[in-house]
């Protein structure tokens, strides 16, 4: 971890309209609460499916595309990261610093707002409000790490990005049976649901098989990343 | 001037390339090039596109040769980031947070060397640079050349033995450039290895004692610059000449051996001039005792790609 790595990368993020990106849904997801408290009886079955198909299967995927792609990609794209890469710092701690700061932002605004929603609707009852907002904070480590990894691989970050978010995370994820092993909304699911007692929440996916994907994928997202960015080239390298 | 550059350093380093080559597909950006920067201020010359900032970039660690190495005191520079607690880079691309103060930037950079007082440091690089006014602005609200000074500033807070600044001089107007210029001097009067690119040879001539000449990728020329000046201007050089009586000059600027070919047109004289110090003497001469006068005297070959190809067409033969 670089401090000054890292205080760089929360400005860029969070400094002027930018941090909007990042407020934008976790105050939709906040605002939905809020009114479904006050036109009276939110119950569990509907804190569950607001949970499951905004916060996890819409929020999270988007957040993680805006922090993850966002700490890194638009440094490479304008070559403002030759002043980071210039210095005598491991390429891999600069990568580890910048997932950081991208984990941080979607566990404030992914985790954090999930929990408040939750929370909002229905108290603790079942656990959902603690299991949905554990299931967005590791989903959201994965999401980071993954869109971290396609920011520094490619310079269409956020269109690539949008594309797995939508389409494989979205609708293949979501509806094809074999395909929801691998969707990392669905480990995010499989986590809530270990917590949580509702019986509203079904996963088809074992907490087991959720937590190593899990841990393999970030591992893996992350190891590459600082690898190739020990490998990262200016002058025409497409 | 003033300026209070920080203490010479007293290990001189070497940049190293042995026959280095950086391809794209079937696209040679750099051919071949085998060349040593050793201290003192170095040009890297040549007509844009020549493969400049290819070169400067695998001297910099941030492309890998192809072929060949590029060594930093026999150390692989490629894929080593302890290289850079010799190397200070400016790059040409613009490269700085505009949402951070010229102050906050450079303060940053000396951080990020891990510097016992990186204050201190920041503050002195600014002075060096004469940006210690301006430098609580943002640097989105500076000019080209302020960035560019800033720019310079970070890559010396950590008072580094190597400087690479590619085409360091573009977008400064002529003061600020004059005094980057003396800073490069000075600095590699003290003993650092410094390597600037430009495709400009008066701006490589004011301030580098060596200057590498790269053409299409290849290593045209190297030398001091009153050796790459003659060379450029030992070539044949074509001038379009218009007076007050053509066919008089022409006829005895024929009979002077410093034009080897003189040509009468409806534009003027067309003279090629094999002998360019005699020519350009004689010229001014010749009209005066002829009592002739002279309307316009023009290059029509001194275009920067001419001069150097004529330079490769040299090296290659």
């Amino acid at each position: 971890m670089n401090a000054v790595v890292a205080e760089i990368t929360y400005r860029a993020m969070l400094g002027r309209k930018r941090i909007w990106l990042l407020a934008l849904l976790p105050a939709a997801l906040i605002g939905m609460a809020a009114l479904l408290r006050l036109i009276g009886g939110p119950d569990e079955h509907t804190a569950v499916i607001l949970m499951e198909k905004f916060s996890i299967g819409t929020m999270l995927p988007l957040l993680g595309l805006i922090a993850g792609t966002g700490v890194i990609a638009p440094e490479i794209e304008d070559g403002t990261i030759i002043h980071l890469l210039s210095k005598p710092i491991s390429r891999p701690v600069i990568a580890l610093t910048k997932f950081v700061v991208a984990v941080s932002l979607v566990a404030v605004f992914g985790a954090l707002s999930t929990f408040v929603a939750a929370f909002l609707l229905i108290r603790d009852e079942s656990g959902v409000a603690y299991g949905f907002s554990l299931g967005a904070l590791l989903g959201g480590v994965a999401y980071a790490a993954v869109f971290m990894l396609v920011g520094v691989l490619t310079r269409h970050a956020v269109t690539v990005g949008v594309i797995y978010a939508l389409v494989w995370e979205g609708l293949v994820g979501g509806y094809v049976p074999g395909a929801r092993t691998f969707s990392i909304q669905q480990w995010a699911t499989s986590i809530a649901d270990q917590i949580s007692s509702s019986p509203f929440l079904t996963s088809d996916v074992s907490l087991g098989f959720a937590i190593s994907a899990m841990v393999v994928v970030t591992v893996g997202s992350l190891v590459w990343a600082g690898q190739r960015l020990r490998s990262l080239s200016l002058t025409g390298d497409e | 001037m003033t300026m209070t550059t920080t203490q010479a350093t007293t290990r001189h380093s070497v940049v190293e390339l042995t026959q280095v080559s950086r391809w794209y597909g079937n696209v040679v950006a750099v051919n071949d090039v085998t060349m040593t920067i050793g201290p003192g201020v170095t040009g890297l010359l040549g007509p844009n596109g020549a493969g400049k900032s290819t070169l400067l970039h695998m001297m910099a660690g941030f492309l890998a040769p192809s072929g060949g190495t590029a060594t930093l005191n026999g150390v692989r520079i490629w894929r080593n980031h302890e290289v850079y607690r010799l190397i200070g880079l400016v790059p040409e691309k613009e490269g700085v947070y505009g949402f951070l103060t010229g102050w906050q930037f450079v303060l940053s950079a000396a951080r990020l060397h891990g510097l016992p007082s990186p204050a201190d440091a920041a503050a002195r690089a600014l002075d060096l640079v004469e940006m210690a006014g301006p430098k609580d602005r943002r640097i989105e609200t500076y000019s080209k050349g302020m960035r560019q000074r800033v720019k310079v500033a970070a890559a010396l807070v950590h008072d580094p033995q190597v400087l690479l600044l590619d085409e360091p001089f573009n977008g400064m107007d002529p003061r600020q450039r004059l005094h980057l210029m003396d800073l490069v001097r000075q600095l590699g009067e003290q003993g650092r290895t410094i390597l600037f690119s430009s495709h400009i040879l008066e701006e490589v001539e004011r301030v580098a004692q060596q200057i590498e000449v790269l053409v299409a990728g290849r290593h045209a020329a190297s030398g001091d610059y009153r050796e790459i000046r003659r060379r450029m201007t030992d070539r044949p050089h074509r001038f379009r000449v218009r007076s007050s009586d053509d066919r008089r000059l022409a006829a005895a600027l024929i009979a002077d051996p410093s034009s080897s070919a003189v040509s009468l047109t409806d534009q003027g004289i067309e003279v090629q001039a094999v002998d360019f110090p005699r020519f350009t003497s004689l010229l001014p001469k010749l009209a005066r005792d002829l009592d002739v006068h002279l309307w316009q005297v023009s290059p029509t070959d001194e275009d920067l790609e001419s001069v150097f190809s004529y330079l490769i067409s040299r090296s290659s033969a």
